[in-house]
């Protein structure tokens, strides 16, 4: 079934890391249209766009989004091999978090609070920009201290781990928080 | 100015004043007290001492008879796979030397501790278990290795 899985990647399949950064910087080119769009036809449809691409990317992995398609189409073709794939949970995670704020940006734009929209929008954009100049997921760096402050506020510490698993990794299993 | 302009022109500079702070401290191996004192307490949280001790309790298995390279690593870090394969690599070829590696978002409260905020973050102790070194974001393999032959 070749034709299914080339419109549907399995989901953990490793990435080309320079697909999620190509998308990175198309997703910056487009956000940037929509601030300067702002809250007409053009800016609310090119938003619109923008966060079903976020969504396809949460729900199928980066490598269902269009994006990835023109990057396997057109652009790595014309690449050398990678050096190395990269796991896509982190692309996807940020997927996730661009999903959040493009879609409060367009609820916002669509409610008429356009300076919020805008903000929510800006906030997208630094995240893609960051990850397509530097290769930096700003979401992925978030998520630690997401954890770490959702503990803290919902009650006191659990108790210590009873006796921690021997070995290199994983050193206590996971879910505990 | 159009707002959406400036939302655009705020967020491009603020990204790149971000990354390239980011790109130039990423990785180092810094002391400390250092680390302490440039930063503030966590957001919501009290300050604290950030270093400590760490024992076989927090690693799970005993500490190296001269240094512990203890890795904080979560599911959504992509320099953690290369963090990992750098020390791993060390603690093969320096005698004495062991790699620890710790989900951080199970193992919340040591995270706390020792004050960890981003992954991957490897901490240098001594043979006592006490911090010597600290290193937020991927730490280039010569420099853990000059450090450690700096210290032997």
């Amino acid at each position: 079934m070749p034709v299914l899985t080339a419109v549907f990647p399995p989901l953990n399949r490793p990435l080309d890391p320079r697909g999620p950064r190509f998308a990175a910087a198309l997703t910056t080119v487009v956000l940037a249209g929509v601030l300067l769009a702002g809250r007409s036809p053009m800016g609310l449809v090119l938003l619109a766009a923008q966060t079903a691409m976020f969504a396809v990317g949460t729900v199928r992995g980066p490598s269902a989004t269009p994006y990835a398609w023109v990057f396997r189409r057109f652009v790595r073709p014309r690449l050398a091999p990678p050096a190395e794939l990269e796991d896509p949970r982190p692309p996807r995670f940020a997927q996730s978090v661009g999903l959040a704020f493009a879609s409060a940006g367009l609820i916002a734009l669509l409610a008429g609070a356009i300076l919020l929209g805008l903000l929510a929008v800006g906030a997208a954009l630094a995240a893609a920009f960051l990850n397509a100049a530097f290769g930096l997921c700003l979401g992925c760096e978030l998520y630690l201290l997401g954890r770490r402050l959702r503990g803290r506020l919902s009650g006191p510490a659990p108790a210590p781990a009873p006796a921690p698993v021997p070995g290199r990794r994983r050193l206590r299993p996971p879910g505990r928080r | 100015m159009n707002p959406g302009l400036a939302v655009l022109l705020v967020a491009l500079v603020a990204a790149s004043v971000f990354g390239l702070v980011r790109r130039r401290s990423d990785g180092l191996l810094r002391e400390a007290g250092d680390v302490a004192r440039d930063r503030g307490p966590a957001v919501g949280e009290r300050p604290g001492p950030p270093t400590g001790v760490l024992g076989v309790d927090d690693l799970g298995g005993p500490l190296g008879t001269r240094f512990t390279l203890v890795q904080f690593s979560s599911d959504f870090c992509q320099p953690c796979r290369v963090t990992r394969t750098v020390l791993t690599d060390v603690a093969q070829t320096v005698p004495g030397v062991v790699h620890v590696e710790i989900d951080a978002a199970s193992n919340l409260d040591l995270v706390r501790r020792v004050d960890v905020r981003r992954t991957p973050t490897v901490l240098v102790l001594d043979g006592s278990g006490r911090e010597i070194r600290r290193a937020a974001g991927a730490p280039r393999k010569a420099a853990v290795l000059a450090f450690l032959a700096e210290l032997s």
